[in-house]
């Protein structure tokens, strides 16, 4: 794919160690296209820099990132180019996944996007003014709104696009054919597990069209992070995936770690993972009984969250919190391993097999649980990644990507465990992956019980890990190197850098401007759950309003990941 | 007749002390969930912690059934018109119990997008600390409520003169 690139647009320059191509404005559109010819299938991202008041000159103001991964899945580029104005091409025809994602950087940065078919604000309210991202608006004002958005232009335009009513030159539509019937799901409704709101055009039971709105839980995490430091993102990132929050924490350590070119010390590797692993176990738990709550399966809730409570005793004594654990810190944790870690580990990995298996008892052969699930909105493996899948809900549809063999980090190259696939990628698919990614996650973890080597469990660099209390109070060099760590926080090189782990839900991966100040410039997500939720309408048009509920539960939507 | 004829099948009380009375012990939560704390929330619910231990185990999801709003977890301003709603559909009486930092106070996020504290919209009995909050907390708020009740009248008007910044 790179070589492509180069070979096609011979100016463009690479910066190996960001993985950036840099492009000029006019070849970006052929070259997103020319990518995707070469096997960049899975558009992971789209997102704008803003370099009003950057360290370095640079040649313009706004510069647009794409970031595309090759269907092999090891490697991923990114293409960048400066926008002379504040606009570009959209890219909506080729990946449908950018649709979603060229609205944010609408919406948060003002970048129109030409030939775009919706473009309109996605994560802030329709009434407020502005864009928040850019470096000239101040974090703090805040705009009171009034008025919830109407989703009937939406709707019309895709009835029309549907073909099922038609425009006229006035801009009039005609009455659709069929008696329809738009209900609202949401904001606030029991199966939208969170706050989402759909708006469904119903015929009869059967759901014709569909329109998400979203952005009800945006709480500016990226803005949030341009006025930190590095070590206080790592609360901030805790609430993005709250389900499996430690998984985040690391997701953003890892990327800070990378661009300081630090290397862990292994018994932190180790506790890395075994706590990731535990995470998704976690994750997968809450996922799975509130889904089979959505189903009307009550008794399987309390079976699959009981276990959990042991889960969050474990945490509770590992890192002082239960839910939001704010564990990582930059170069290592903030805490070891505690004195009969693995009794506990095992009690709980008890709990869970068996939790699990009791639930899968009653669903596993259950009549009820297959009709409402198998051929239940399924999505087939090209359109899956087309519109930008990862993690579980790809791999049922038979997709075999899990960054953790596809592009091993840490110990994976050495633990074994199995990728799990589907077959159909229908809600059935989605589900029983889940369940056997917790035993596969339980797999992993047996294998590093009993096998965490000693050591230290953050490196050995006074720049990035706080000194030790003693150090602190007991001489002056300790108590200044604490207190800049504090003020100034770690200070990362001017670059621009991407990295990502197997979370949960799919692809994490933050991508991270830095100026060589102890705050970044810019920090974007690549939110696994966002790309879930652009694909909910069309998988969920042409099935009955009862499966579409199910399916939202299904895909396992996590607001504050998805809003930001 | 005499009236010892009744025997002990009559009890007398106050009109307050028995409403009170039956009120504290069913109060129905519509659980306004739209982040973290509403995962403890479920843990709040699940066999563990056992919230029917405290008579309010019936969630509701549907405001005109339900008497004591729980807000758990971040209300943005794009949220604050929907909350505002929900409150106003509620029959009297009602209570509200703020869960979590952000419903507080907005919590750590001080910032364009979230609302500085839901006392800003609605009127709140009962506000819990935590980022999340631990289920013992929420139990705790709720048994304050419970407090709170019985020294209430139940004719009373008990927020009416709050206004919010969204009353306008």
């Amino acid at each position: 794919m790179l070589k492509a690139l180069q070979n096609r647009f011979k100016h463009s320059i690479y910066l190996e160690k960001s993985n950036i191509l840099s492009l000029k404005e006019e070849e970006i559109f052929e070259a997103v296209k020319l990518a995707f010819d070469e096997g960049g299938t899975l558009l992971l991202d789209i997102t704008i820099i803003d370099y009003l008041d950057f360290i370095s000159p640079q040649k313009e103001r706004f510069a647009l990132i794409y970031n595309i991964r090759h269907k092999t899945f090891k490697q991923n580029l990114l293409l960048k180019c400066f926008l002379s104005e504040a606009k570009a091409q959209s890219v909506s025809s080729i990946y449908k996944a950018a649709n979603w994602l060229e609205r944010e950087c609408y919406d948060q940065y003002g970048i129109v996007f030409e030939h775009h078919p919706n473009l309109k604000r996605i994560l802030n309210h329709w009434q407020f003014e502005g864009f928040p991202l850019r470096k000239d608006y101040a974090i703090t004002k805040g705009q009171l709104c009034t008025q919830s958005v109407n989703l009937m232009p939406e709707m019309n335009e895709r009835l029309l696009e549907k073909g099922l009513i038609t425009k006229d030159k006035e801009g009039n539509y005609s009455k659709c054919e069929k008696d329809l019937m738009f209900i609202n799901i949401g904001p606030s409704h029991p199966a939208t597990h969170g706050t989402i709101r759909n708006f469904c055009a119903m015929d009869g039971e059967t759901v014709i069209a569909n329109v998400s709105e979203i952005g009800y839980l945006h709480r500016g995490f990226e803005k949030s992070c341009e006025n930190h430091t590095y070590n206080q993102i790592i609360p901030y990132t805790d609430r993005l995936d709250y389900c499996s929050a430690t998984t985040n924490n690391v997701a953003f350590a890892k990327t800070v770690e990378e661009m300081l070119g630090l290397t862990l010390p292994p018994r932190a590797v180790a506790i890395r993972v075994l706590v990731m692993e535990l995470s998704r176990i976690i994750n997968h738990l809450v996922c799975l009984a509130a889904q089979l709550v959505d189903m009307g399966a009550l008794t399987n809730y309390w079976y699959l969250y009981n276990p959990r409570e042991t889960a969050y005793d474990f945490f509770s004594k590992l890192t002082g919190a239960r839910l939001t654990n704010s564990y990582m810190r930059i170069g290592g944790m903030s805490y070891d391993l505690y004195e009969g870690y693995e009794d506990d580990l095992k009690i709980i990995m008890k709990e869970i097999e068996e939790g699990v298996s009791i639930s899968l008892g009653m669903i596993e052969h259950n009549r009820i649980f297959h009709d409402r699930t198998q051929n239940v909105c399924p999505v087939s493996a090209s359109e899956a990644i087309n519109l930008g899948l990862s993690g579980p809900n790809l791999r049922a549809a038979g997709v075999q990507y899990d960054l953790r063999s596809a592009k091993p980090y840490y110990l994976y190259n050495d633990l074994d465990f199995d990728v799990i696939v589907g077959s159909v990628g229908d809600i059935y698919d989605r589900i029983m992956v889940r369940f056997e990614e917790i035993n596969q996650s339980l797999r992993i973890m047996k294998q590093l019980l009993g096998n965490i080597p000693d050591g230290d469990i953050c490196v050995n660099d006074a720049s990035v890990v706080l000194p030790s209390k003693e150090n602190v109070y007991g001489s002056i060099e300790g108590t200044m190197n604490h207190f800049k760590l504090i003020y100034e926080g770690v200070k990362v090189p001017e670059q621009e850098y991407y990295s990502c782990i197997e979370a949960t839900n799919g692809e994490l991966g933050f991508f991270i401007v830095a100026d060589g100040s102890g705050r970044p410039h810019k920090v974007k997500v690549r939110a696994p759950s966002f790309g879930a939720m652009s694909a909910y309408t069309q998988m969920v048009e042409g099935s009955m309003l009862a499966d579409a509920v199910l399916n939202l539960g299904s895909i396992n939507i996590i607001a504050g990941e998805m809003d930001r | 007749m005499e009236l010892d004829m009744l025997g002990d099948a009559v009890i007398t009380t106050r009109l307050d002390d028995a409403v009170n009375w039956a009120r504290e012990s069913s109060l129905w939560p519509f659980v306004f969930g739209t982040a973290c704390c509403a995962i403890e929330f479920m843990s709040t619910a699940a066999s563990r912690h056992d919230i029917s231990r405290f008579g309010a185990e019936v969630v509701r999801f549907s405001p005109r059934q339900a008497d004591l709003l729980l807000v758990a977890g971040t209300i943005s301003y794009k949220q604050a018109p929907i909350l505002k709603q929900i409150y106003d559909q509620m029959p009297e009486p009602k209570w509200v119990i703020s869960m979590g930092a952000c419903a507080c106070s907005g919590g750590f996020y001080d910032n364009y997008t979230t609302l500085q504290g839901i006392d800003e919209i609605i009127p709140v009995d009962v506000y819990v600390a935590g980022c999340p909050p631990r289920p013992e907390s929420v139990l705790d708020a709720l048994m304050m409520i419970q407090e709170k009740l019985k020294k209430e009248s139940f004719s009373q008007d008990r927020a009416g003169d709050f206004v919010g910044k969204l009353d306008a």
